[in-house]
């Protein structure tokens, strides 16, 4: 008996970590995958489409950090990419000398300012009271913005110049900017995949489930809070500035709360709490619009958008990743 | 001419009547939010848009059906809480169980597609309803001109917060409402049958925010979009007031209301931002708001 304890016991840990080492190896592979499918891109789909599915697929990942893995559903990011977008926008226009990458450096530094303002603020209250506090913050920014001169106003920020990366790369090739765009959001990924994976994350993850436990362990969990809401504000801003590279213009219609509610219904259609979902809802959503624009439906899309996040709300609540990784447990486990 | 701070009294007292009559809107729909958030536990996202139905009921109503204003102040809040508690009986009770966040998901869906849908046959420009006969005018109180239809909304407001007031604290049903706030399991093992309560009370708060749209369609243009800047505003008032208490919403509604029509007095660049910024101050100072009671 004792015998064959000892080596169960000996060889469990071997097997859960044998089985531990494959799944990374798998999932090492489909990242691989998907990064070769990134780079090749450009040469099957229109660039400009993609770099916008990938700017809204970076804002929604950030999003998704936020309500995923800390539970909190904030109904203002909006304002971070607008944020962003405006004042890396404004830089560019009146600094001719400025690379892009420093304007974008310093819209996301706004952003991230500002998501710590807006999360001291909102962490004070919880639940529904927090989604509540973030939409009237985003809605003051809003106000701001329509009445700042530095954003144009109604008008909004146009022929925002692209200019050289570092310098020396012209982004005015669509595909120089696309390799450019798709670097950013790599970024931007990794940043989340690594959080989520640390044991910050899974701190995250513990407030998510129980917060009153995760504060009887003795974490302080609004530090925890706080950085989380941060680090998504800024990776927002991050998204809302490298868009406003591609487009050349920023406007009020990124600092409209549709705009934080179309970031939500990406993340949900993708999957709340899953890394790959935020980019599958955003690559969706993005389509959509896309399709519906030039279609005779293209004054509904706001209804259409609506329908869809009451059926995802009703019965498809993990999102399309979610749900497929449901169905790959249930059948290959 | 009399002068307070520097300001003309007539200017002055005409945008603090601007103040409260839209502090009394404020008051409307954050207590038909409190209300509903009282027992069902969701921030009814489509408030601002049933509101809205409200005003284009009455609009409506009036263009083909012939129905007058005094008509459509007791139809439509039956007629639209009626198309509330379908919503409630068919949507929001399938997610009842689940997290709340999702109740200010789906209804933030429905938002979308009631204002989507009407901005589609109806365009985004603003229809004039009519002032019924009777409220046009105004009376000279000598110091101000108080316009009777501003008059007449702050008393049918706070007449109908009022009678809110005696339903809930007075009522046996109201009773039955608080004691389902407190714990609606042991209400439902006593033989009380909560989900019909449940579906009542989210068609009494839908009813509210459609007397608040009748009541506005001849004040402010008829529009698809006229709830939903609204309500974010809403949304702030009660960040400020808590929805802990009936009385704590109409004093911070009226109060938002009054310091909103000031800020436009004195300084006009922050009157579309005052509230926002004043959710900010209580936050820092009391932030469980000012007549909350959660942490």
């Amino acid at each position: 008996m004792t015998t064959t304890h000892t080596t169960s016991a000996t060889q469990l840990p071997s097997v859960v970590q044998e089985r531990q080492r494959r799944a990374k190896l798998r999932r090492n592979m489909f990242y691989l995958v998907l990064l070769a499918m990134g780079l090749v891109a450009p040469f099957v789909a229109y660039p400009v489409f993609l770099m916008k599915i990938l700017c809204f697929a970076l804002f929604a990942c950030a999003f998704n950090l936020l309500l995923g893995y800390a539970g909190l559903l904030s109904f203002g990011h909006a304002a971070f990419l607008a944020t962003g977008g405006y004042v890396t926008g404004y830089l560019l226009a009146s600094y001719p000398g400025l690379t892009p990458e420093l304007g974008i450096l310093a819209g996301t530094l706004m952003a991230t300012l500002l998501g710590v303002l807006f999360g001291v603020l909102s962490i004070r209250r919880q639940g529904i009271y927090f989604a509540m506090v973030t939409l009237a913050l985003a809605q003051l920014m809003f106000f701001v913005f329509v009445q700042s001169s530095f954003t144009g106003g109604e008008d909004g920020l146009h022929g925002v110049p692209r200019g050289h990366l570092f310098g020396v790369i012209d982004l005015s090739s669509n595909l120089a900017m696309y390799y450019f765009v798709f670097a950013v959001f790599v970024f931007g990924f990794a940043v989340i995949q690594r959080t989520v994976h640390s044991p910050f994350g899974q701190v995250l993850k513990a407030i998510r489930e129980n917060e009153p436990r995760a504060v009887s362990l003795g974490y302080n969990v609004d530090a925890y809070k706080l950085l989380a809401f941060v680090l998504s504000a800024a990776l927002a801003g991050l998204a809302g500035s490298t868009k406003t590279v591609v487009f050349q213009l920023a406007s009020l219609t990124d600092a409209h709360w549709h705009m934080s509610g179309e970031v939500i219904l990406m993340t949900l259609l993708g999957g709340v709490g899953t890394l790959l979902g935020p980019l599958m809802g955003a690559g969706l959503v993005v389509s959509l619009q896309h399709l519906l624009a030039q279609s005779p439906l293209g004054n509904w899309v706001s209804v259409i958008l609506g329908i869809i996040f009451v059926v995802c709300v009703l019965s498809f609540r993990s999102g399309i990743i979610g749900e497929l990784a449901k169905m790959y447990r249930k059948n290959f486990k | 001419m009399t002068m307070i701070f520097g300001v003309p009294m007539a200017v002055f007292m005409g945008q603090l009547t601007l103040g409260l009559v839209n502090g009394a809107f404020y008051a409307l729909l954050s207590l038909g939010l409190a209300v509903i958030f009282g027992l069902l536990k969701i921030v009814n996202f489509a408030h601002g848009a049933q509101y809205m139905l409200g005003a284009f009921a009455a609009l409506l109503g009036f263009r083909y059906l012939g129905i007058n204003y005094w008509l459509a102040l007791i139809l439509v809040p039956l007629v639209v809480g009626g198309c509330g508690m379908l919503m409630e009986r068919f949507l929001l009770r399938r997610i009842a169980h689940l997290d709340h966040l999702y109740g200010l998901l789906l209804t933030f869906g429905l938002a979308l597609i009631f204002e989507g849908t009407l901005i589609n046959l109806f365009g985004v420009s603003g229809a004039r309803y009519e002032t019924p006969a009777i409220l046009q005018g105004g009376l000279n109180l000598g110091f101000m001109f108080l316009p009777t239809y501003r008059a007449w909304v702050l008393v049918a407001a706070l007449a109908m917060c009022l009678f809110t007031w005696f339903m809930i604290e007075r009522t046996r049903l109201g009773a039955y409402l608080r004691a389902g706030t407190e714990n609606s399991q042991l209400m439902q093992a006593f033989g009380v049958n909560v989900p019909l309560l449940i579906t009542l009370t989210y068609g009494f708060g839908v009813g509210l925010a459609a007397f608040a749209g009748v009541l506005a369609a001849p004040l402010y243009p008829v529009s698809p979009t006229m709830g939903s800047s609204l309500l974010i505003v809403v949304f702030a008032v009660v960040v400020i007031g808590g929805m802990g208490s009936i009385l704590g919403a109409i004093l911070t509604g009226l109060g938002m209301g009054i310091i909103e029509g000031l800020t436009k007095v004195y300084y006009p660049e922050a009157s579309n931002t005052v509230i926002f910024l004043v959710m900010i101050l209580v936050l820092m100072l009391r932030p469980a708001g000012l007549f909350g009671k959660e942490a």
